[in-house]
């Protein structure tokens, strides 16, 4: 049995998800409930309704982490959440949830940043992982470089500026008729089309060579479609799925290598729903090999929205003592 | 019996620990901070003071809705958790009935609003019976102001208002009613987890509880996405 033991709950978005860590990297249980099959219909995810589903799935999928970790509350050190950045209705679901769980067991409660949890989901399966490291953060909502200077410690390199990457997979998807989600529909397609079909173009922030900007790539893309049916020509969705996705694969790879050179780290991470795009997964594999510094990424369940990493990135607030009063709020648009 | 009753299903939030003869503690908090932020330290608050031992709780009552649908997911997570961790029933109470509760020992028919938005209220009508026993006259429903004041005079009865919709419809009220009425004053016109709790032993003796897994809230209405999806189909 381990030292410490921590309840995890997440539930920023459309999964909401319970786990027990122990150690801040053994995994006892992670259970996660997905919604998406909801939001299909409606081309995204629906704030009301996801917060709605929270509400009935939150206390079985944490009895389910509990039983399959083989754990009684009794047994936990804390009980931590994600208290941000995510939707508001979706974040206070699960954060009245875990504080009214701290309250009445007495455990102490921690509140954890979403991309922090999605950072330290590279400890789970690399325990040779050590800060310092560069970690490229890419899903449905963020898109961020991140310097891990050490345990807790962040830096942000680079972020969006508009659109984060997995927002323009969605918005991209939508318009060559693939639905949503867009990431691994526009990932299949780009597997059967060429990625040199059409050049897109990669977007540069002026004043920030970090920064990323993916709206006008995304208006590119649905520029690039109405001209072609203004003009009755056919679009190859798959050559068009291949070519968006190069696009914004060859930015996020470009970006991450300008920052291995100039910070001079030996580790790259990739985190995040979009780190289970195969084509990223790739490149930036890749590039790591030829700047000769080791590549790290979670397994596709790890990447995902999922509770496991919350208690990781909790584990390393409980250590340095940084619990959460029960005032602890929902923060929609939390910083890193 | 010995329960804990959490309201924030409005602007206020209110929590109290009961029993069938005390209310032991009440908090009520009437003021613009987020009910994510006060309703747990007021719940810890009135613990403290009472030295509430928890395990000693046998449920949790919530009031369950209509209401703001954020408000009630804060409450309904609140009271699911502490159900999980205790191994506790939960109490569902409808909100307007809740509010109804206060209005105790009147002969008036009793009309809780609660604002909906879009000239909407949350509504039922109630009055207390022979035995002094709340009772439903019209359950529970979301409808247009005008048409609950056109519903009202139809009865014929002298009507109390009570509820957070009160100050936004009072002009409509005044104009449109036929019927005598009269407004509840501020110690009893918005929810009370003391009343609350009280109509809530009543439903656990009849044996009208959920397991925290199966609770959920009831929100009256559909989201607003299920709604256009509906109507444009």
């Amino acid at each position: 049995m381990g030292e410490v033991r921590i309840l995890a709950i997440e539930s920023s978005c459309d999964e909401t998800a319970a786990a027990v860590v122990e150690d801040g990297r053994k995994v006892l249980s992670n259970i996660i409930y997905s919604q998406i099959d909801l939001h299909t219909i409606y081309g995204g995810v629906v704030p009301e309704i996801a917060s709605r589903k929270h509400i009935e799935k939150i206390n079985p999928v944490i009895e389910a982490a509990l039983k399959e970790a083989g754990c009684k509350l009794s047994d936990l050190s804390a009980v931590a959440v994600t208290y941000g950045p995510g939707l508001v209705g979706p974040l206070l679901v699960g954060v009245a949830e875990a504080k009214a769980i701290a309250f009445a067991t007495g455990l102490p409660l921690i509140g954890v940043h979403h991309i922090q949890g999605h950072i330290c989901a590279n400890y789970i399966e690399h325990p040779d992982l050590k800060p310092p490291y560069m970690c490229l953060v890419v899903s449905g909502g963020h898109t961020h470089l991140v310097r891990v200077a050490d345990f807790g410690k962040y830096e942000v390199i680079g972020r969006t500026r508009d659109d984060a990457a997995g927002e323009a997979f969605d918005k991209v998807a939508r318009a060559i008729g693939l639905g949503y989600p867009g990431g691994p529909k526009i990932d299949a397609a780009a597997k059967r089309g060429n990625a040199d079909a059409i050049p897109f173009p990669k977007a540069k922030v002026d004043d920030s060579e970090y920064d990323f900007s993916f709206s006008g790539l995304k208006s590119a893309v649905l520029n690039f479609l109405n001209h072609a049916e203004m003009k009755g020509d056919t679009v190859n969705p798959d050559d068009l799925a291949a070519s968006f996705q190069k696009a914004v694969v060859d930015v996020l790879t470009e970006h991450a290598v300008m920052a291995i050179r100039q910070f001079n780290v030996k580790d790259m991470a990739l985190a995040g729903g979009v780190a289970s795009n195969s084509a990223l997964r790739a490149s930036i594999a890749d590039a790591c090999d030829k700047e000769g510094v080791r590549f790290y990424c979670p397994s596709p369940v790890y990447c995902t929205d999922n509770a496991a990493m919350i208690g990781v990135a909790a584990y390393h607030e409980y250590t340095k003592g940084n619990f959460a009063d029960y005032s602890l709020n929902a923060i929609p648009n939390l910083s890193l | 019996m010995k329960i804990i009753a959490i309201d924030s299903s409005g602007l206020v939030a209110t929590v109290a620990i009961a029993t069938e003869d005390t209310l032991v503690a009440e908090y009520t908090v009437n003021f613009k901070k987020t009910h994510s932020q006060t309703l747990l330290p007021m719940l810890d608050e009135i613990k403290k003071m009472t030295e509430l031992d928890l395990g000693s709780i046998d449920a949790v009552a919530i009031a369950a809705g209509p209401g703001s649908f954020t408000g009630l997911r804060i409450g309904s997570a609140t009271a699911k958790g502490l159900g999980l961790a205790l191994d506790k029933p939960i109490i569902e109470v409808c909100t307007v009935d809740a509010l109804a509760m206060n209005m105790w020992g009147t002969d008036d028919l009793i009309c809780p609003i609660m604002d909906a938005r879009r000239d909407q209220v949350y509504t039922g009508f109630y009055e207390f019976d022979v035995n002094d026993e709340l009772s439903v006259i019209h359950e529970r429903f979301a409808e247009d102001i005008s048409t609950v004041v056109k519903m009202l005079n139809e009865t014929g009865r002298r009507v109390v208002f009570l509820g957070d919709a009160v100050p936004v419809y009072k002009d409509r009220i005044e104009t449109e009613m036929t019927v005598p009425y009269r407004f509840a004053p501020i110690h009893m016109n918005r929810q009370r987890a003391g009343a609350l709790a009280f109509l809530a032993m009543r439903y656990m003796r009849e044996g009208r509880t959920v397991t925290a897994a199966d609770h959920k809230p009831d929100y009256l209405r559909p989201s607003q996405a299920e709604r256009e999806r509906n109507s444009n189909p």
